[in-house]
């Protein structure tokens, strides 16, 4: 796990400042961005997946009980899931503080 | 030659590797793009990325979104450093020092860092026949830096250094043809590519990795921050602009054109202008002559393509 | 077993090259290098040099091609000059602070406007912030053991630094002179196949080039720093270990005929060596001066230049580079600023000549000291001048 930034010395820094865990950005918290979030019903999903192939974020995975299912920690809450969804599962609401 | 339905699962494959926790704006569809562009890459692959959105967003030291090797140096140069890569597996495979023959250099570069600054780099490289994937992810602007025009940006659109005013239209050229220049250095293979129609993309990307020497794709990506659009509207504006003739999907392959979704009447213009911010300013007159240059320029593309394309109404690799 | 041959320097400078079986090389033809790449183009196509040659587009291409070849792990060789330095000015940047050895000859030639395609340091100059390591060649013997020494010191893991040979433009470059070539075992010897710690590969993925926000760059760079100033340690090493292995030894700082001068002198590069004629020539008639020439520019060599001119009281510097509107000879300036903090230091002079390729004798250099001494004991209305411009 990296350093956080302000604790980086001079002497931490690789050569070049090659990085050299990968991913390692999914630390951060994109969820804390978002102003709406998605609500889902799920009897009306089809598992068709278009919302999984569709998010930028890659935030959609499936959950338990095999429905398509946005994780909360990455949301940005841009609603294309709940737009392209056909069977129209997903219903955006406005984030509570 | 996997089949749509194998690419298909492909983009469902749980494994990010564009990693969430980057940076992006809401709604991104560079992201989105790129997303699925390296769910199809898979893992053996050296991607090579010009400065611009994708990169900020996915760089930030000491963190990073990739889990597959990543190069960034600087803006206009990614095709240069691209061909540098390609040379060194090539002589380090040939000198026994590993083999790396099935290792794919991919360039990633926005409109920025390809149509102005960066197209001599990308002429020389795809001039010299190196075996990589060129991808230009258009988002029609230099957005990262604030949405200022490149010469890929729509005729009419309003960008901070193209701003619409009482003496002004916004971008004052048309959209600089790309894939045209890319198919003139003779390159085996270019097309284009939407994320709205991700099977194509999937195809397109699958048929790049294949190729021996050069390809280029060409991938809209729709900007809700820079066109000013609904962050939930990325998918259905990429779609409308090529229902609408606005941004075509086609291939050259080996010098031959094939449309691969061919409307069989475009829809007006107006549909895909009227729900982005940056086109608000255009008057009807203005709008006319966007129409008349699209219907002109699909005329084009249909008769260089009318010895191979799929039949009009066809569109087997969209969705609706 | 070492080869004796007479041939143009550029020619040698690509034989070195294919001694130190390089990998890749990307360059662009610019005078004076030309004769250099076109040497290397031609080794490759007649299979005697298993490499690639990308003929690329620009030298900005060069080197962001060398920067990705070396970034995957290969030997890489570059050489240009000039404007061509110029153009791919962000591009040597890149290569010092990403740690990546590329190894590039420039044939010193002067910048435009107006366009000179003789040689001067202005190219030089210019690149001197950029973090490489630098090493002037005066002859042809030197360019080729420097370009050797090259591979060996930036691929060394406690350096991981690129280093630029520098060769003068048409005065050195297209000399032909006797030089001693190594044999290939004595070369593979010498420089060991190429391992860096990082290279893009799928089998061990790593993220090159991430940007740095304003709470990390400082630290970024002075780990950079500190990179190159302990570069010096590793140089001086090899150096010792190429004397030991072929009879020749380089030093940071090479003093002519020095002790105990009271007036020195001070070159770079191969103006040096008509400079040593003359110190032969001024010593034959009692008088006292010597002459020192700065082979390792960067880092720059703090200890050894303050060793040598301990007991001298006046230094004259030649400078073949301007710097407009400040202090005019950029080496003259660094040597004041290294000796500035010393209690005993001699009165430095500089003098800017040998611009655009214009030649400096031994009468010319005869002429430099005299006005040297002049202006150490008398001062001078001018912050520096320049030799020999028609007034």
């Amino acid at each position: 796990m990296a350093k956080p930034e302000d604790k980086i010395t001079w002497k931490d820094v690789e050569p070049g400042a090659v990085v050299t865990e990968p991913g390692s950005a999914c630390q951060y918290k994109t969820g804390d961005w978002r102003s709406r979030r998605p609500t889902y019903e799920f009897e009306k999903c089809i598992k068709c997946a278009l919302c999984q192939i569709f998010c930028p974020e890659g935030a959609i995975k499936v959950n338990k009980e095999g429905y398509y299912e946005a994780d909360l920690y990455y949301c940005k809450g841009c609603g294309i899931c709940a737009k392209e969804c056909p069977t129209k599962v997903i219903t955006m609401v406005e984030e509570k503080e | 030659m996997e089949r749509k339905s194998t690419l298909t699962a492909r983009l469902t494959d749980e494994k990010e590797r564009f990693a969430p926790g980057h940076r992006a704006c809401i709604g991104c569809g560079e992201a989105l793009a790129v997303r699925m562009v390296c769910k199809i890459l898979g893992d053996n692959v050296i991607i090579v990325n010009a400065t611009g959105c994708m990169e900020i967003v996915s760089s930030q030291y000491p963190y990073t979104s990739w889990t597959v090797p990543w190069i960034h140096t600087l803006f206009e140069n990614t095709a240069a450093v691209a061909s540098g890569i390609e040379a060194a597996l090539k002589v380090m495979t040939r000198r026994n020092r590993g083999d790396f023959n099935d290792v794919k250099v991919v360039a990633m570069a926005g409109d920025g860092g390809t149509a102005d600054i960066g197209l001599q780099a990308l002429s020389g490289a795809l001039e010299r026949g190196h075996n990589f994937i060129y991808i230009c992810f258009d988002n029609e602007a230099y957005m990262n830096t604030g949405v200022q025009r490149s010469s890929a940006t729509p005729f009419g659109a309003t960008t901070t250094t193209s701003p619409a005013g009482k003496k002004s239209i916004g971008q004052f050229s048309w959209k600089k043809n790309l894939p045209a220049i890319a198919a003139a250095h003779d390159i085996p293979y270019v097309a284009t590519a939407c994320p709205s129609y991700h099977r194509d993309l999937a195809l397109k990307v699958q048929k790049a990795m294949n190729v021996k020497g050069p390809s280029y794709l060409h991938i809209l990506s729709v900007c809700p921050t820079g066109w000013r659009c609904p962050t939930e509207s990325t998918i259905e504006i990429g779609r409308l602009a090529v229902q609408t003739g606005m941004f075509p999907l086609y291939e050259v392959e080996n010098g031959k054109h094939k449309i691969n979704v061919n409307p069989e009447k475009l829809k007006p213009v107006t549909e895909y202008l009227k729900v982005q911010g940056r086109f608000r300013h255009l008057s009807e007159a203005d709008i006319n002559k966007i129409q008349q240059r699209v219907n002109e320029d699909w005329a084009k593309l249909k008769d260089l393509a009318k010895l191979e394309t799929v039949p009009p109404g066809a569109e087997d690799y969209g969705v609706g | 077993m070492a080869t004796r041959l007479g041939m143009e320097v550029s020619l040698a400078v690509s034989e070195a090259v294919r001694l130190a079986r390089a990998d890749v090389i990307a360059a662009y033809p610019i005078t004076p290098q030309t004769h250099i790449v076109e040497h290397l183009a031609e080794l490759v196509a007649n299979g005697e040099m298993d490499a690639e040659f990308l003929p690329v587009e620009s030298e900005h291409s060069a080197m962001s091609a060398c920067v990705g070849a070396s970034a995957t792990g290969a030997r890489t060789f570059t050489a240009t000059a000039g404007p061509g330095l110029e153009l791919m000015h962000e591009v040597v940047y890149i290569a010092s602070s990403m740690r990546l050895p590329v190894v590039m000859a420039v044939t010193n030639r002067a910048l435009s406007a107006p366009l000179s395609v003789w040689g001067d340091h202005s190219d030089v100059m210019a690149v001197r912030d950029t973090g490489w390591i630098q090493i002037f060649a005066e002859n042809g013997q030197e360019a080729v053991d420097q370009v050797l020494c090259g591979f060996r010191i930036g691929e060394d893991r406690r350096v991981l630094l690129p280093v630029m040979v520098h060769i003068d433009g048409f005065h050195l470059s297209h000399m032909v002179e006797p030089i001693e070539f190594p044999s290939q075992s004595e070369v593979d010897d010498f420089i060991p196949p190429i391992d860096l710690p990082y290279r893009l590969d799928p089998k061990k993925p790593v993220t090159m080039g991430d940007f740095a926000p304003p709470v990390v760059y400082t630290e970024v760079k002075w780990a950079q720093e500190i990179g190159l100033e302990k570069s010096k340690d590793v140089i001086l090493e090899v150096w010792k270990e190429f004397g030991a292995r072929f009879g020749r030894h380089y030093r940071p700082i090479e003093t002519y005929r020095c002790d105990g001068c009271k007036v020195l002198l001070m070159t770079m590069g191969s103006f040096s060596e008509t400079a040593m004629t003359t110190i032969d020539r001024l010593q034959a008639n009692g008088e006292d001066i010597g002459l020192f020439r700065i082979r390792l520019w960067r880092p720059f060599p703090y200890e050894e230049l303050r060793q040598t001119v301990r007991e001298a009281d006046i230094l004259i510097v030649l400078d073949r580079a301007i710097s407009f509107g400040g202090p005019g000879g950029p080496v003259a300036s660094e040597i004041k600023a290294a000796l500035y903090p010393l209690e005993k230091r001699p009165k430095v002079v500089g003098f800017i000549g040998g611009l655009g390729g214009r030649d400096i004798s031994t009468t010319d250099f005869e002429a430099i000291v005299r006005r040297g001494i002049e202006i150490a004991r008398k001062g001078s209305s001018r912050e520096f001048e320049i030799y020999g411009v028609r007034e």
